[in-house]
């Protein structure tokens, strides 16, 4: 929720004991009828919104295909979970780079831009969107001209050894520092695997129940003195469980 | 040219725990109160809802409570040579936003400072003399503890503090902390309930002959109606607490405290998404006449007030003082000046354990649930010959474990891949970390001043912070993580990793929100900025309140001490200067 948008004039920011009760009898007379799931709005008041639309919003056909293959390879499929791409991490991060964090909104973006020392923190003046269109790029360029093909054509092993090289920084990409992407891709594929469902990523709950997390419940009173023993609780998302959901 | 409105009794900036304690006090005086805040105003109902509050994406990774540092944020070196650089997101610290301010997100750990560190210094020179080193400007507060025990009695009332007193009168009190100063009265709720972490840890530190007792908790540990008659739930252990408002009404925020009986006053308003830019001074420079502020239109406004009482957090406090120019800004070379003067951090150590045969279900617990130990805190223990002064509370503190950020592996383990894989599953639940939290001295080189490269959004000077951890606090990290490694090597784990402060000063983990100092308080109007009332040195109806005033910070977390002193500042207002009011109070 941004303050400017709303475009409250001084006089509607004024709270007084006057105008609350008056918002609060206002709140009561808008009576809305819901039907099925209520739609939320991210960030405004309460919470995030559904994110099952079909196809991608910011990523290229292209891009997707690579960003697909590298969360299947830093979440590889095995005997404790689907891999990140049937996790939803690719869906996870696309969303999230169309919306407010592809762009860094809320953070503070002024120059002059240095890089600094270690102590001080990311420094770069790109914004994720832009530290994935560079690096998908620079990275497509690079298993080119290495390997005359696209990432997501490569043999998992030569996947892996691409991706390792990102991340010692033993490879270099063309327009952006190969470490800074590999972080930053890493890092939003551990966001859409382990964030709730409702974001996109971690489909069905699957990194929860595989590290037995139950996810947003909000009342261990009954489980708080149960000590050193698994108490093996069915994880729940922000938007239910699909047991609430069951017929009959 | 800001438009002038009509004038006001007082004018209190920010809205967080201090001010709205501050503004509460006063309003019952029959004060005309305005309050500025510029962020949104929040509410449990409206903001904190228990469907939704539950997100680790929204409000621990994406920061949503916390201060846009587009809108705000400060500079960062760690010494005068380097060159200051934007903190771009916040990790270090996470300052707050809107109604409640950082109270929201915050953690509820409630103590109380020892009563020798309100004169810390006379009381280590009279102890240690020349060893004391020279690098340390550790101050007395100019207070004393008779003067602040009813204050934080106050505040423990407010907030409906749970925890077990280890002093009552002089009487020590088995299972309390019995090195905290005499209280007037018990904790006004019992302790919380205890996972199992910090019940392992007690159990250990008791067979080494310490004496562990119940972390004191804002968290509520039973239905609670407070001492301005609002009702509070009891904690149910969420474990989305750090970082996340609370939905149940449990953790103590102005906004599950005060602000709700305040707000209903007549003779209060609250003014938010507005954004006070300075402080208004007559041409004589000793009196304060108001502030101007600008509001979510970008218009700017003045407001007249008779009393001015900032309390916008240290970092705004101290930069509205720069940039209104009340005091002289403090000068690191000639070692002038007093605003921005003893800035000081905590010292964040922890030793963790990797353990096989236990399962801690993390997920469960609370900011302020948990288990301490005092021995190696503050000048709990003898410092002669070990070369420095300060310690740690020692405390285990299951916040919860929602596993964005939450999946400890031992040291060497890949980040990803089917063997990260394996590693996240098997530590997820066996593992738990004792925790240190130090005192921070401050230093003659340790100081905030205004930026002269980066501008806010309206092109005035961001805040330039210059820290390091000085020698002495390294020497005591290593010291007090080396006695923690005792207690964690007697639990037996498979692994155990310490990890101690003794290098720089890294601005993106984060380690705690616990900033002090810039405008401190003393006795002296030469080396500090106001009076033990929180009154401006020289502008009598200037208060500026919060932990800017804090001397240097002991090992210990700040609000107990932030609120007390609102409290008081508030007492003296209505007891001593509105009998004379636009002087300074003189006793
Ligand atoms: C994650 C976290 C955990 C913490 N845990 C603990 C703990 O366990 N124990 C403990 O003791 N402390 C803890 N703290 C610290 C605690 O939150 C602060 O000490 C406390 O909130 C300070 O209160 P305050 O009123 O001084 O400042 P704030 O709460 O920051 O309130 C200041 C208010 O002023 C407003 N403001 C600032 N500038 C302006 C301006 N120019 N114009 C208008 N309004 C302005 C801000 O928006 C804010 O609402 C924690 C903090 C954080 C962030
Ligand atoms: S742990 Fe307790 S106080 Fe903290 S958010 Fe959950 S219910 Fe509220």
């Amino acid at each position: 929720m941004t303050e400017k948008s709303k475009g409250l004039t001084r006089r509607q920011l004024l709270k007084s004991s006057a105008t609350t009760l008056a918002v609060g009898a206002a709140a009561t007379a808008k009576a809305a009828t819901v039907v099925g799931v209520p739609a939320w709005v991210p960030f405004d008041h309460n919470g995030p919104m559904h994110y099952d639309t079909p196809g991608w919003q910011f990523f290229t056909a292209a891009e997707a295909s690579a960003v697909e293959a590298i969360v299947a390879r830093l979440i590889p499929a095995d005997d404790l979970s689907v891999s990140g791409k049937d996790a939803g991490c690719a869906v996870f991060i696309d969303r999230q780079l169309a919306g407010e964090y592809g762009t860094f909104s809320r953070l503070y973006m002024q120059g002059p831009f240095e890089k600094g020392t270690p102590m001080q923190g990311d420094q770069s003046e790109l914004v994720p969107r832009q530290r994935y269109r560079l690096g998908l790029a620079g990275l497509e360029g690079y298993c080119q001209k290495q390997y005359q093909k696209s990432f997501s054509a490569l043999a998992p092993e030569e996947q892996d050894k691409v991706l390792t090289g990102l991340d010692k920084g033993e490879i270099a990409l063309d327009g952006i520092d190969a470490k800074l992407f590999f972080q930053q891709v890493l890092g939003n594929t551990m966001e859409g695997f382990f964030a709730d469902p409702v974001y996109g990523g971690n489909r069905d709950m699957v990194s929860w129940k595989m590290i037995g997390f139950p996810g947003a419940r909000y009342d261990y009173r009954e489980y708080i003195g149960l000590h050193n023993q698994k108490l093996n609780l069915v994880p729940l998302s922000i938007s239910g469980s699909s047991a609430w959901t069951k017929k009959g | 040219m800001a438009k002038k409105l009509p004038s006001t009794d007082v004018v209190v900036v920010g809205l967080g725990w201090a001010g709205s304690i501050i503004a509460n006090e006063l309003a019952d005086e029959g004060l005309k109160i305005i309050g500025f805040e510029r962020g949104p105003w929040r509410d449990t109902a409206a903001d904190f809802n228990v469907a939704s509050a539950a997100d680790e994406l929204r409000y621990n990774r994406r920061q949503d409570l916390m201060l846009r540092t587009r809108q705000n944020t400060t500079t960062i070196r760690n010494s005068v040579t380097e060159t200051a650089l934007p903190m771009r997101s916040w990790g270090s610290f996470h300052p707050g936003n809107g109604t409640g301010g950082a109270g929201n997100h915050w953690a509820g750990i409630t103590f109380r400072f020892q009563p020798h560190e309100f004169r810390l210094h006379s009381y280590l020179t009279e102890r240690y003399g020349k060893e004391l080193s020279p690098e340390l400007t550790l101050q007395d507060w100019g207070t004393d503890w008779e003067e602040m025990e009813p204050f934080y009695t106050k505040f423990d009332r407010l907030a409906g503090v749970s925890g077990k007193a280890g002093n009552i009168k002089g009487v020590i009190q088995e299972g309390g902390n019995t090195f905290e100063g005499a209280r007037s009265e018990e904790y006004p709720n019992p302790p919380t309930e205890q996972t199992y972490a910090p019940v392992l840890f007690a159990e250990a530190a008791k067979n080494l002959g310490y004496k562990p007792f119940p972390v004191p908790s804002a968290l509520v540990s039973r239905p609670y109606v407070n001492s301005l008659g609002v009702a509070m739930g009891p904690c149910t252990y969420c474990g989305f607490c750090t970082n996340y408002g609370c939905a149940n009404y449990s953790k103590a925020s102005a906004i599950t405290t005060v602000l709700p009986v305040l707000i209903r006053k007549p003779n209060f308003t609250a003014m938010t998404n507005c954004e006070v830019l300075r402080v208004t001074m007559d041409s004589s420079g000793k009196r304060a006449t108001g502030i101007v502020y600008m509001d979510s239109n970008g218009e700017e406004w003045e407001q007249p007030a008779d009393l001015v009482v900032i309390s916008a957090f240290i970092f705004e406090n101290v930069r509205l003082m720069l940039l209104s120019g009340v005091g002289q800004p403090y000068d690191p070379v000639t070692n002038t000046g007093t605003t921005g003067r003893n800035y000081a951090y905590q010292t964040a150590n922890s030793v963790r354990m990797f353990f096989d045969d236990k399962n801690f279900n993390p997920f469960i617990g609370g900011g302020a649930i948990g288990m301490g130990i005092d021995e190696f805190n503050n000048d709990n223990f003898d410092h002669s010959g070990l070369g420095f002064v300060g310690g740690g509370s020692t405390r285990v503190t299951p916040i919860g474990a929602a596993p964005i950020d939450s999946r400890p592996l031992p040291p060497g383990a890949p980040a990803w891949g089917s063997e990260w894989k394996k590693a996240t599953v098997k530590n997820y639940a066996s593992t738990m970390s004792i925790g240190c939290e130090a005192s921070s001295y401050a230093t003659r080189t340790n100081y905030l001043s205004l930026d002269p490269t980066y501008k806010d959004p309206h092109g005035r000077p961001l805040l330039r912070i210059t820290f390091d951890f000085p020698e002495n606090d390294r020497k005591m990290a290593a010291y007090v993580t080396g006695k923690v490694g005792e207690i964690a090597k007697s639990m037996n784990p498979r692994q155990m990793v310490p990890s101690a402060q003794t290098g720089h000063w890294n601005s993106s983990p984060y380690q705690s929100s616990h900033i002090v100092g810039g405008f401190i308080m003393g006795a002296d109007p030469k080396n500090s900025s106001v009076n033990k009332y929180l009154q401006v040195w020289g502008v009598p109806n200037l208060f500026v309140v919060g932990s800017s005033a804090f001397p240097q910070n002991p090992g210990y977390n700040p609000t107990g001490t932030v609120a007390a002193l609102a409290f008081k500042a508030a007492d003296a207002i209505r007891t001593r200067y509105l009998k004379r009011p636009g002087e300074m109070i003189s006793v």
